[in-house]
């Protein structure tokens, strides 16, 4: 901020006086110019629009996340019902929901942009140190963003994905299990996951990246734009030209694109939201988000003593090395073609993750058997999705209450239950093979019919193999009253 | 916003920076206001989705009902959709004998302070037991505190059911007048 805020020449404008009133005031204009006048050395590039893409994708995903707050809670009982409601029954709710769930594959793709970029560039050299693992602590903070948004819906795949995700855990030496148990909060996957899963997406991982946006912008200013690859990365004698306005107009159509490549997207082919998860089945094969494939394809590839040394080792190694990567690569060499070990090892990555992703959709389509169950999948979520919203019956509402409150009900309850009825007219008188459903019997006979033929069968009943009531008249209007409320 | 002060940091050809500045307030405004439409639409979902939803209740079969020759409590089941909840209770209403074909219902709220209204078969009159209003077998009112007659409820007949459609009536003034 060398430039002090000088008197402007006067003038009438409405605009001018505005701007100049609120410069005396706050200094906007020397904040203004130090944001937008940044200067870049070698000019204005399309190579250098992924990290403005990835902010602007970041505000996107906060405007739609705090928009889908609105309406979600964080309870396994209620969050599949609520994301069903936002997804059927609210107002463009489909589709803010999709901008937000595509946005973090945006967020993905973009970040292996940028690093791809920043690494051909060699834009990590020279005193950049801290910039560099200001942004491998966002991406791994991004990464939890992506593992923890995955569980709210609650559907089969956020469930059985989550449950897979939450067992590697335990495979990390020594405090595998305590630390499983703590993100889950308890031995199985249930409503405290939720809860803590529902904490780190909405206030603890934002938060973070928030705060370590800000130095990573502060880094990357500190440290000044890299520029191209001919530029001296430390001392830049290249020409330059300020940020504004035409790496600024770069940035802003390159966000326009993002915003429409999305909502083109979450118009044409809305997230889907699959059944409510249900623990008990057993036949459901959970998969992760496209970006999580490779590591759960690798995953296939070990056994046994392997899983620890090729699941948790060999990832935290890469990492390790992957955030060391402006300490051991210090030469201030930035033409790609002379780094073949960096860039080389980056495109070897590339393949390596690319390749095991290719082959955990190949191998899920290539078994038939296994190929017909993710079809089934596929078509459940779709049937589920075209079904009509169905409200959550209250807690404490009339159906569930009536069989607690009234004691003839309870007790005709246990009447049914004892008369063997449920066998073969099915629990709560669902009807079964053997016999027709009992529920809506209330509207077909009064109650004096429904006692005869309770006494008396009629044919029909006989022949299905239905036998004569014999109860005490107590007895006999408690398994009515029973029966009348059935539905 | 913020770019409109910038106009003057560069004197250097400050028209090409404005036209460039114009360009971006026009077409940022644009695709701002685009996505803003389905935000605010998601946001202000609950002020388009008013008291709308007609919740008709089961009285029961139209049969029970036509030789009626006195007033019958009935009670109701209401479903009460509280956005992605029900809550169902239960409440009653009065199921008049027919009158030209025509099956009336009426609230059991007394229109003076909201007590149950019973039927006292005796005295073939509605009476309210809180302050002794009292209302006619047609819930016409006769005496007492009550500042007008029953309220009569919306009732129709589907599929050979009796349904009406249970609301709610302001208090202590003469003209009924619907509850939001």
């Amino acid at each position: 901020m060398t430039n002090d805020p000088t008197p402007k020449p006067k003038s009438d404008s409405v605009i001018e006086r505005m701007d100049s009133w609120l410069d005396e005031r706050t200094g906007v204009d020397a904040i203004l110019h130090e944001s937008l006048d940044e200067p870049i050395h070698g000019g204005a590039s399309w190579a250098y629009i992924f990290g403005s893409g990835l902010l602007f994708l970041f505000v996107s995903q906060v405007i739609t996340g705090i928009c889908l707050a609105l309406y979600y809670v964080p309870s396994a009982d209620h969050a599949h019902t609520v994301v069903s409601y936002i997804v059927k029954e609210v107002t463009a709710g489909s589709f803010i929901r999709s901008i937000h769930a595509y946005g973090s594959s945006g967020i993905i793709i973009l970040l292996l942009l940028h690093i791809g970029q920043t690494i051909l560039y060699g834009s990590y050299k020279g005193r950049r140190e801290l910039l560099w693992l200001s942004g491998c602590i966002l991406m791994a903070l991004m990464l939890g963003m992506a593992f923890t948004g995955y569980l709210l819906p609650w559907d089969e795949k956020a469930y059985f994905a989550t449950a897979v995700g939450t067992n590697l855990m335990a495979e990390v030496p020594w405090i595998g299990p305590i630390l499983q148990k703590l993100v889950r909060g308890g031995d199985q996957m249930g409503t405290l996951t939720l809860s803590r899963f529902f904490v780190l997406h909405v206030f603890v991982l934002p938060g973070l990246l928030i705060a370590f946006i800000c130095a990573h912008v502060f880094f990357f200013r500190k440290a000044g734009a890299a520029g191209p690859i001919k530029e001296d990365p430390v001392h830049p004698k290249l020409p330059s030209v300020p940020f504004y306005p035409r790496q600024v107009a770069m940035d802003a159509i390159f966000a326009v694109v993002l915003i429409g490549i999305l909502a083109v997207i979450a118009k044409t082919i809305p997230m889907d939201l699959g059944p409510a998860a249900n623990p008990a089945d057993t036949h459901f094969l959970p998969r992760p988000e496209w970006y999580y494939r490779p590591a759960f394809q690798w995953l296939k590839y070990l056994s046994g003593r392997w899983s620890l040394v090729g699941g948790i080792m060999l990832p935290a190694l890469l990492a390790l090395i992957f955030a060391a990567a402006p300490f051991l690569d210090r030469k201030l060499e930035r033409r790609p073609w002379r780094r073949p070990i960096s860039v080389g090892a980056f495109f070897l990555f590339l393949i390596a993750y690319t390749s095991l992703g290719i082959a955990s959709y190949r191998d899920d389509y290539k078994d038939p058997s296994m190929a017909a169950q993710m079809h089934q999948q596929d078509a459940d979520a779709k049937a589920f999705m075209n079904a009509p919203f169905v409200p959550e019956m209250a807690a404490g509402s009339l159906p569930s209450a009536l069989t607690a409150a009234d004691p003839k009900v309870a007790k005709g309850l246990v009447l049914f239950q004892a008369g063997s009825c449920n066998v073969c007219h099915g629990e709560a008188g669902i009807g079964t093979a053997i016999a027709g459903p009992l529920t809506g019997v209330a509207h077909k006979y009064t109650d004096p019919q429904l006692l005869a033929l309770l006494h008396a069968p009629n044919d029909k009943m006989v022949h299905g193999g239905m036998t004569p009531t014999t109860l005490s008249p107590d007895d006999l209007e408690a398994l009515s009253a029973y029966l009348n409320q059935l539905h | 916003m913020e770019l409109n002060n910038q106009i003057n940091v560069t004197p250097k050809a400050p028209e090409r920076r404005s036209f460039v500045l114009a360009l971006f307030a026009i077409s940022g405004a644009t695709v701002g206001a685009l996505l803003a439409i389905p935000l605010i639409r998601f946001v202000t979902y609950p002020l388009r989705k008013s008291a709308t939803d007609e919740s008709w209740s089961d009285v029961g079969p139209i049969g029970d009902f036509t030789t009626l020759t006195a007033p019958v409590a009935k009670t109701i089941t209401l479903e009460r959709r509280d956005a992605w909840q029900t809550t169902s209770s239960q409440t009653a209403v009065y199921v008049l004998p027919s009158k030209d074909g025509q099956l009336r219902i009426l609230s059991p709220i007394c229109p003076h302070l909201g007590c149950s209204v019973r039927w006292d078969e005796s005295q073939t009159k509605f009476i309210c037991p809180c302050h002794a209003g009292s209302f006619t077998a047609d819930g016409d009112r006769i005496s007492g505190p009550p500042p007008r007659s029953m309220d009569t409820l919306e009732a129709k007949v589907e599929d050979g059911t009796l349904k009406v459609r249970y609301q709610y009536f302001r208090q202590l003034v003469a003209t009924k007048e619907e509850m939001a």
